[in-house]
This record gives structure tokens, C-alpha cells and sequence, in this order.
């Protein structure tokens, strides 16, 4: 009986994120903005101003990675909370507004290890991506590590440790990961927005139009992102258990 | 009881997988004529719009989509491996410790 329970309620979430998607069909048809703040179009000032916000949580997360991989135990799950997020953001995946965008996957390392550890490792996968594929750029590091890497996992970090006794162990993670997804858009958005305000309207009339547009378009993808980190989660749960219990994310 | 689990398990499982299919394929049928391009193109493209300058060109760029799908590929490959082999080895360590028990009691029972 708990068991077919369990089935309506993801019937539920199912037939909830269809009408959702739908609705932001209907709603809006505009051209997204970007993902990543590309190589160069960044004031320098900005590029500076993001770098410095950044820096502290890297000190701080290369002080917890380097305690972490002192731990074998631990040092594989941290390099499997690395890669889902190598994986997720190299899965360019159609939206609804005709063009592409990726996931970041964040949220599970955030959740496992904390944001401070995840804002290495997301740092080392957007490095990568500047060196080698040339999408964001090194000036820009700082920037989209704030949004990626600092941010979204703070967020999903937060929300994981307030609703994670209050409601079902699914639906924290879901939420965790897909609002992480959704919050790195709205930063990225606010950073276009400060560095490029509107001539008339000036910072919040740029932030507006960023972030209507993000928040409509990158609903669907922050939903995928979101059951994709409950489907590792749940993987987790089912061949790592002791592995959970031994970071204390399950009792 | 484990294996009526399990079948849920695997339902949801089913379910979830569909909807995120679902989500990345519906967009195809919805914009026909679109090329689905990088949302951070189409960003650069508003701001030079806007008479915005890049300041700096990336070090090095792939010369050309099929060296960067490459690239994109090696990336998603090196991530999948690493969760692959982390799975395997955490179910190999579990069915190893299971046989072992089963060995143990085994030679109990015969003792």
C-alpha cells in the first residue's frame, strides 16, 4: 500500500511537470540568454569584483578537498560527485525556445559535500570547458564560478539541510538540484544585468528582462536536472548506502 | 518484500527517465525551423547587438563543431566511466561480501 502511494505521488509530479512545461510553453517564446558569460564580454572591473567574491569559498573548499581525498572512502564518492557534474554539463539539451542549453549538476556534491568543496570541483569542469571548448572564458572564470559553482550550491546546500526532515527525501533532492539549476541562470542574469544596465530603465529594468526570460525558459531544464540528481541519488541509496551514512546525509 | 520494492523502484525509475526524454525531445517538435544553437551564442549575439566588445579572445578554440563535439564527448565519456566504475565497484564489493558470508555459513552448517 505505501508502495502505491509512492507511485501516485510520482504520477503526480509527473503529470504537475507536464502542465508546467506546457505552460511555459504558452507563456513565452523569447530567446534565452547565455549559460556561461563568454570569453571577453565581461568589463574587467567585473571580471576582478567576481574573482574576489569567488576566492574565498575556493580557499576554503581547497582546505575541505584536500581533508576529503585523505579519506579513500570518501575521495571516490567526491570523484563521483566531479563527475556527474563533467557528465550533466556536457549534455547540451534542447529547449523549448530553440536553442540549447546544459544542465550543471551541482546539486549532488553540494548536498554530499557542501558547497565549499563544490566550488572547486565545479571550477576545474567550467576551466576546462574554457580551455579546451572555449565556452565561457578564463576572464569570465570568476563570474561563472560564482554562479555555477558558488551559488547554486549554496542554495541547493541550504535548501537540503531546511526541508530534508520535513518532507519526503526525493522531493528535497529534487528541489535542491532543480532550484541550484534555475538560481545559476538568475545569477548569471544579474551579473549581464550590472555590467550592461538598461540605458533607460538602468540595472533592474536589464535584470527583468534577463531574468523573465530565465526564469520561464530554463523551467524544463532545471526540471530534468532535478530527477536526474534523484536518479543518482536513488542509485546511491541502493549500492552506497554506508557511504551516506559515513557523511551523515542518511540516517 | 525486497523484490515488490525493488519492481516500484524500477517503475519510477522508468517514469523518471521518460520524463527527462520527454522534456529534450518535445522542444524538437515545437521549433521545427530552429537549429537549437548554444543559448551563450545567441547571448553574444545580444550584445554585440548592443555594441558590447569582447576584451579578450580564448586562448585556443576548436577549429571547427565537429572538434568540439569531439571534445564534448570525451567530456560526458570521462564523467560516465568515473560513475561507472564507482557503481561497479560498490556492487562487486557488496557481492563479494555476500559471498563470503554464504561461504561462512556453509562450513558452520558442516562443522
Amino acid at each position: 500500500m505505501g508502495e502505491k502511494k509512492l507511485w501516485l505521488r510520482w504520477t503526480r509530479i509527473g503529470l504537475f511537470s507536464f502542465c508546467l512545461f506546457i505552460l511555459t510553453t504558452q507563456v513565452t517564446w523569447a530567446k534565452p540568454v547565455a549559460m556561461h558569460i563568454m570569453e571577453g564580454y565581461l568589463p574587467l572591473s567585473w571580471c576582478l569584483f567576481w574573482f574576489v567574491l569567488a576566492l574565498p569559498f575556493w580557499l576554503f573548499g581547497f582546505w575541505r578537498v584536500q581533508k576529503i581525498t585523505q579519506k579513500p572512502e570518501k575521495r571516490l564518492l567526491l570523484g563521483l560527485c566531479g563527475a556527474f557534474v563533467f557528465v550533466l554539463s556536457a549534455l547540451k539539451m534542447p529547449s523549448v525556445t530553440g536553442s540549447s542549453s546544459h544542465p550543471t549538476g551541482t546539486g549532488l556534491g553540494a548536498i554530499l559535500f557542501g558547497p565549499a568543496t563544490m566550488s572547486v570541483l565545479g571550477t576545474i569542469v567550467l576551466l576546462f570547458q574554457a580551455l579546451l571548448i572555449a565556452h565561457g572564458g578564463l576572464t569570465t572564470l570568476g563570474a561563472n564560478a560564482f554562479s555555477m559553482a558558488i551559488v547554486g550550491p549554496c542554495l541547493a546546500f541550504a535548501l537540503w539541510h531546511t526541508l530534508k526532515d520535513r518532507l519526503p527525501q526525493q522531493i528535497v533532492v529534487f528541489l535542491a538540484a532543480a532550484l541550484a539549476d534555475l538560481a545559476t541562470y538568475v545569477v548569471t542574469a544579474t551579473q549581464l544585468a550590472l555590467a550592461y544596465p538598461d540605458p533607460v530603465g538602468g540595472f533592474w529594468a536589464a535584470w527583468l528582462k534577463f531574468a523573465t526570460i530565465f526564469a520561464l525558459t530554463q523551467i524544463p531544464l532545471a526540471i530534468s536536472e532535478g530527477i536526474l540528481t534523484v536518479l543518482i541519488f536513488n542509485a546511491l541509496q541502493s549500492d552506497a548506502a554506508v557511504d551516506l551514512q559515513l557523511l551523515g546525509v542518511s540516517s | 518484500m525486497t523484490s515488490l520494492s525493488k519492481t516500484i523502484n524500477l517503475k519510477q525509475t522508468v517514469l523518471l527517465v521518460a520524463i527527462v526524454v520527454f522534456l529534450a525531445v518535445i522542444p524538437l517538435f515545437l521549433n521545427r525551423q530552429s537549429e537549437f544553437g548554444g543559448a551563450d551564442t545567441v547571448a553574444k549575439e545580444a550584445l554585440v547587438a548592443n555594441n558590447v566588445q569582447p576584451w579578450f579572445k580564448p586562448l585556443w578554440e576548436p577549429p571547427g563543431s565537429e572538434t568540439e563535439s569531439l571534445l564534448f564527448a570525451l567530456q560526458a565519456g570521462f564523467g560516465a566511466g568515473i560513475i561507472g566504475y564507482f557503481f561497479g565497484y560498490k556492487r562487486g564489493l557488496k557481492a563479494s561480501k555476500q559471498q563470503t558470508e554464504a561461504v561462512n555459513n556453509i562450513s558452520d552448517v558442516s562443522n
